[in-house]
């Protein structure tokens, strides 16, 4: 016991990991070390992808429940402006929604849509019409017998859906506010409430959304109104309770949640001219010759398909549409 | 991207005046961590699959799977960029053993982000190259995946020897340049909210003020400048 030391340790009273670390050489108990390692491993595994996982994952809605009930159909036959391709189903068209007023990721809106209380809502009309009013949205819905249109709808990022709508044309609505013959534009603005529309805290878009079109694109017969998607009532995330439907457009021109219809005189200027001048103009019609500025237009992916398929000119309502713009330079009123 | 630093042991201070039972334990081993990095850098493949097979990645699975391989890229390329300043802050050495592994996982990332957007049109070089030439987002993403090229392929301890350590030093500063095309990228690729390309900026900003920071210091040691790349 010569080199025992001054301080009272006696090797024989430690229990092996006491003797394994205070005595020099003594053998690290293999089994620990084992142990110890496998629980780092696991820990870091676990940690650095739940930490990848937490940054760069977005998941997406599994199902979005329908709201409100459903409108009374009959079956009908297919009008002269509907698509007969398959029409997206309505979870799909319901969970992917570009609706920045919800939030900017595509599942935010199904999320996010309960904050929006589409009822009561009143619509102000105003401007270069007869008769200025407020009217209350189920009042103007009364006004018109409820169509269906089934339109092929392309947003300006290159995807496409097919849309069973339900509404009525818009040409029906500006006829009956009786527009002065002063009015060549009509505007829309979209509600401003940070309370149901939660995503307006954020500058991202200047709020309120506000989108216009030349009277004459309004009147066209596929210009539309819709209040309802898959024969039941339009779910907040679609833009209810209230939405135009411009078909031969990209998406960002049906603006979602109107509040306000102005008739005008001069060209109005819109949320997204505002945004990015240089990448969406007044027009945004469906143009596969005329590129954004970031990407093509010439294909797009129809959602629930997995390769693409080629973009159609006015999103294949040439027939109907071109004629609004006879004469124009499509790339410089793009 | 590679580990190019000496590994020390630590010198096992023995403070004189205490017992001679001191603590005499090799340092821990760590060869559980490299393989917990690559395992824990792949489980998001494995996620993916299983959300592309579940439906979880929504009703555009292909751009869920395109944004999200390009933002683990941009990630694993920050991760890679920070270990050097971790280590120079802390004293750690773990953060030295990791990089290379964070820089592969990066490119492979990369890799597997350049296959989805080549499977989206169709395996079309046209289409390929035309994105290429014309449209400056697609120009800084693909310039970032090749600059990533040489750095994969010089990550080996072998690429430190064969080039010696100042030239691979030089050469794995491209790095920079490729997490700045990649965040570029990032940026002219959203639509509107910015918010989040910025926050990688940010991030890459105040790790490239870091080196410069730390680069000072550095002593001469021998013919060379050793510096830690």
């Amino acid at each position: 016991m010569s080199n025992e030391p001054d301080n009272n340790i006696n090797p024989n009273n430690m229990n092996p990991e006491e003797r394994r670390i205070l005595i020099p050489g003594s053998p690290i108990n293999p089994r620990r070390e084992f142990l110890r390692s496998a629980a780092l491993f696991t820990g870091t595994v676990a940690a650095l992808g739940g930490g990848l996982e937490v940054l760069t994952r977005r998941p997406g809605v599994g199902s979005a429940e329908a709201q409100g009930t459903a409108f009374a159909q009959a079956a009908r036959p297919l009008g002269p402006y509907d698509t007969k391709e398959a029409v997206t189903s309505y979870q799909q068209a319901t969970t992917y929604n570009n609706f920045y007023e919800l939030g900017t990721d595509k599942a935010d809106p199904a999320r996010n849509a309960a904050t929006l209380k589409p009822r009561p809502w009143t619509v102000k009309i105003d401007g270069e019409v007869k008769k200025p009013q407020t009217v209350d949205i189920d009042t103007l819905q009364s006004w018109f017998p409820l169509e269906d249109r089934i339109y092929r709808m392309r947003c300006v990022e290159g995807w496409s859906m097919v849309m069973p709508w339900l509404g009525f044309p818009l040409a029906g609505l500006i006829r009956r506010l009786e527009p002065t013959s002063k009015a060549k534009y009509i505007q829309f603005t979209a509600l401003l409430d940070t309370k149901q529309f939660p995503g307006q805290k954020s500058n991202v878009l200047d709020w309120p959304y506000t989108e216009a079109l030349r009277l004459d694109e309004a009147l066209n017969p596929l210009a539309f109104m819709a209040v309802g998607l898959h024969g039941k009532v339009l779910p907040g995330q679609n833009g209810a309770p209230l939405r135009l439907v411009v078909p031969w457009k990209y998406g960002f021109k049906g603006i979602k949640s109107i509040v306000k219809i102005t008739l005008t005189e001069k060209q109005p200027k819109t949320t997204w001219m505002l945004a990015a001048p240089s990448e969406y103009g007044f027009y945004a019609n469906v143009n596969p010759d005329v590129p954004h500025p970031r990407w093509s237009q010439a294909t797009e992916r129809r959602i629930g398909e997995l390769g693409r398929r080629k973009t159609l000119p006015f999103n294949g309502y040439a027939d109907e549409v071109a004629g609004l713009y006879k004469g124009m330079d499509l790339r410089k009123n793009f | 991207m590679s580990v190019g630093e000496a590994r020390q042991t630590p010198p096992t201070a023995k403070a004189p005046g205490k017992s001679p039972y001191q603590p005499k334990r090799k340092a821990a081993s760590l060869g559980w961590l490299v393989p917990a990095v690559t395992l824990g850098g792949l489980l998001p493949v494995a996620v993916l699959i299983w959300d592309a097979y579940t439906g979880a990645l929504g009703a555009n699975p292909i751009q869920r799977a395109t944004l999200q391989t390009g933002l683990l890229t941009l990630t694993l390329l920050v991760a890679s960029l920070a270990c050097t300043p971790i280590r120079l802050l802390t004293g750690w050495k773990w953060p030295a053993r990791i990089r290379k592994a964070l820089g592969l996982l990066a490119f492979g990332y990369a890799v597997l982000h350049f296959l989805i957007y080549l499977f989206d049109h169709g395996f079309s070089l046209g289409v390929m190259f035309e994105d290429v030439l014309k449209r400056p987002f697609v120009t800084v993403g693909f310039t970032a995946l090749v600059l990533l090229v040489p750095l994969a392929l010089t990550s080996g301890k072998n690429s430190v020897k064969k080039l010696g350590f100042q030239k691979w030093t030089r050469l794995h500063q491209l790095v920079y340049l490729a997490v700045a095309f990649g965040a570029l990228h990032y940026y002219w690729g959203v639509k509107k909210d910015h918010v989040p390309p910025l926050i990688y900026v940010g991030v890459i900003a105040v790790l490239f003020a870091l080196r410069f920071i730390k680069r000072k210091p550095t002593k001469k040691t021998g013919p060379g400048k050793i510096s830690p790349a």
